[in-house]
């Protein structure tokens, strides 16, 4: 087989075959992919990076795989999002509340992926508790993107919360990484950084072991270069899990399986409540071309009405803080984590130890959700939000009486610079605006990488289907990333740095 | 609907997050304005519609109540910022 002339080069199925016909081993693969991620630290991806853990777990896989015993991920290394708790590697959720936290347990999803024979090379940067389109909440600083504007050296975000997860995968650091997304996490920085990202249906992967934001809208999902290598992913992540009573009884089917059928004869949904408002962008261009590329390859395209759009986004942000101020009251500096010193007493430790472990972001939110929870005001706000929700998800219910998937953008824009939305957190929060309603209405969906602004930097296009029809998705997915033929790659500007 | 300093140190207390005096007055802003921008779900009619709670179409599972993985005493501790013979310690609460 032709071999790329890196191996970080490798796509994950292009290295998982390169295993099995023992082309390279999980040693030398996973070697080349350490050098990569120490090279890389001006992109700040990893929160704690796990070598000497990747080395010998790469060498129990070449072990498996010299005896003929490899399994479907063996030897292939990863990166994981530092939201999963990993048994002995600390996990801080890009938190100070947590930057001590070491797991004495392992999520159910990152425990698939090494019964899958996965190499862990390390925890991936991400706003603090996954609060955050850009990666600028963490304690731990925020990420870079990989990619630049053409000729410029601004640096830009990699979008968030997942945004370690997508850089780390754009800079070719890891095969996959692992994201969460629970109004656009894995989607948003996925089309900011040019990978593909996937947002299961809710409950297709066990919430077991990560650490809360919003239950009802967290989900995990894979991030990689290819739809493939994410349809290789989510098999191994996905599970029906006795630990999450939201885990869903439905088997796991074999994501690769259908990829290339394409999309002849499938009716395309293209919501008209997505186009932006006055002169087209370069999303709507791009959109407009994906909808072309759908129709040469013998989709029929459907306008669409999903009327409760514009009301996503305020009813996330009145239902996910309301739920994440309810799951952060454990952080409470007594069982773990971080404790305020020299406390006068009880209410004192509680109370410092949550103000110096929280950043700003996560104590607006915290309070905000506080607020809408409160005597007075529960029924006004949340219970309002709740009622605007049912409307959300049945807009898609009734959409996909007349058509199998959607099309629509991932973002309203393109990467942005560091530092330009951080004064204002609305504007912050309206990059969300094409994820968030499939987050409240629990549905699967993909950011496929689609093309270029004028500027160089990476768009992505959306594909939304009914919940458990990921293999259709990804399948329409691989349409768009065929005819797209993306294959552009960030200069790595980092090595130099 | 809007929030005073005395409702952000109301709820900052409900949250128990301490805010020191400086931090009160551009919070009232800050979630002022994010509370002005969620006013819009008012032009919405919600009517008889019920609230949305779970997008999960299955009943909740059951299992038996018996212990699963007990006896875990020390790895449960291991994190605890202060503790003594498996139990966490925290300033005097009744005098």
């Amino acid at each position: 087989m032709a071999l790329p002339s890196s191996p970080t080069d490798f796509t994950l199925a292009e290295a998982r075959d390169a295993l099995r016909a023992r082309a390279i081993s999980s040693t030398e693969l996973t070697s080349a992919f350490v050098s990569q991620v120490a090279a890389a630290r001006p992109l700040n991806a990893f929160i704690t990076e796990t070598p000497e853990r990747a080395l010998e777990m790469a060498a129990a896989s070449d072990v498996r795989l010299s005896a003929g015993e490899a399994r479907p991920l063996e030897g292939l290394p990863l990166a994981i999002k530092d939201l999963f708790c990993t048994r002995g590697v600390r996990t801080t959720a890009a938190s100070r509340i947590l930057d001590n936290f070491v797991p004495p347990y392992e999520s159910t999803v990152t425990q698939n992926l090494w019964d899958a024979g996965a190499v862990l090379l390390g925890k991936t940067n991400m706003d603090e508790f996954a609060m955050g389109s850009s990666n600028e909440t963490s304690h731990f600083n925020p990420v870079v993107n990989p990619w630049r504007a053409r000729n410029s050296n601004q640096s830009v975000v990699p979008g968030g919360s997942s945004g370690g997860s997508a850089a780390a995968v754009a800079g070719r650091l890891c095969l996959g990484a692992t994201g969460t997304d629970t109004g656009g996490s894995i989607r948003q920085p996925a089309a900011l950084t040019g990978v593909v990202g996937l947002k299961p249906t809710y409950g297709r992967c066990s919430r077991w072991g990560i650490v809360a934001f919003a239950s009802s809208l967290d989900q995990a999902g894979p991030m990689a270069r290819t739809v493939r290598d994410a349809a290789i992913l989510l098999r191994a992540m996905a599970s029906v899990d006795p630990k999450d009573s939201t885990s869903v009884d439905v088997p796991v089917p074999d994501y690769e399986h259908e990829i290339e059928a394409g999309v002849k004869g499938l009716r395309v949904g293209v919501p008209k409540e997505y186009r932006s408002d006055g002169a087209p962008s370069e999303i709507d261009r791009l959109w407009t071309k994906g909808i072309g590329w759908m129709r040469s390859e013998g989709a029929e395209i459907v306008d669409i009405s999903l009327p409760h759009t514009k009301y996503a986004l305020p009813a996330y942000y009145i239902v996910a803080p309301a739920e994440a101020s309810s799951n952060l009251a454990r952080y409470d500096g007594v069982r773990y984590g971080h404790r305020a010193a020299d406390v006068r007493d009880v209410s004192d430790l509680y109370e410092r130890s949550r103000a110096e472990g929280f950043g700003a972001e996560v104590r607006r939110r915290v309070l905000i959700g506080c607020y809408v929870l409160s005597a007075g005001y529960y029924d006004a706000y949340y219970v309002r939000a709740q009622k605007v929700r049912t409307l959300i998800a049945r807009d898609f219910v009734k959409a996909f009486e007349r058509c199998d998937v959607l099309l629509t953008p991932s973002t309203p824009g393109p990467a942005f610079a560091l530092g330009e939305k951080t004064a204002d957190p609305v504007s912050m929060y309206l990059n969300d605006v094409f994820t968030v309603p499939v987050n409240l209405a629990g549905l699967p969906a993909v950011s496929v990488p689609a093309g270029l602004t004028t500027d160089g930097l990476p768009l992505g296009l959306q594909v939304i289907g009914k919940a458990f029809d990921e293999q259709l998705v990804l399948r329409v997915a691989r349409s768009i990333e065929r005819a797209a033929g993306f294959d552009a790659t960030p200069n790595a500007w980092w090595r130099a740095a | 609907m809007s929030v005073d300093k005395k409702t952000v140190r109301h709820i900052a207390r409900l949250a128990r997050i301490a805010l020191k005096d400086e931090q009160v007055e551009p919070m009232v802003n800050e979630l002022n304005n994010i509370l002005a921008w969620v006013q819009q779900l008012e032009e919405v009619d919600v009517a008889g519609v019920p609230p949305l709670t779970s997008v999960v179409e299955q009943r909740l599972k059951m299992r038996d109540d018996v212990v699963t993985e007990g006896g875990q005493a020390d790895a449960l501790m291991a994190n605890a910022p202060q503790s003594e013979e498996n139990f966490f310690v925290v300033p005097r609460v009744v005098e």
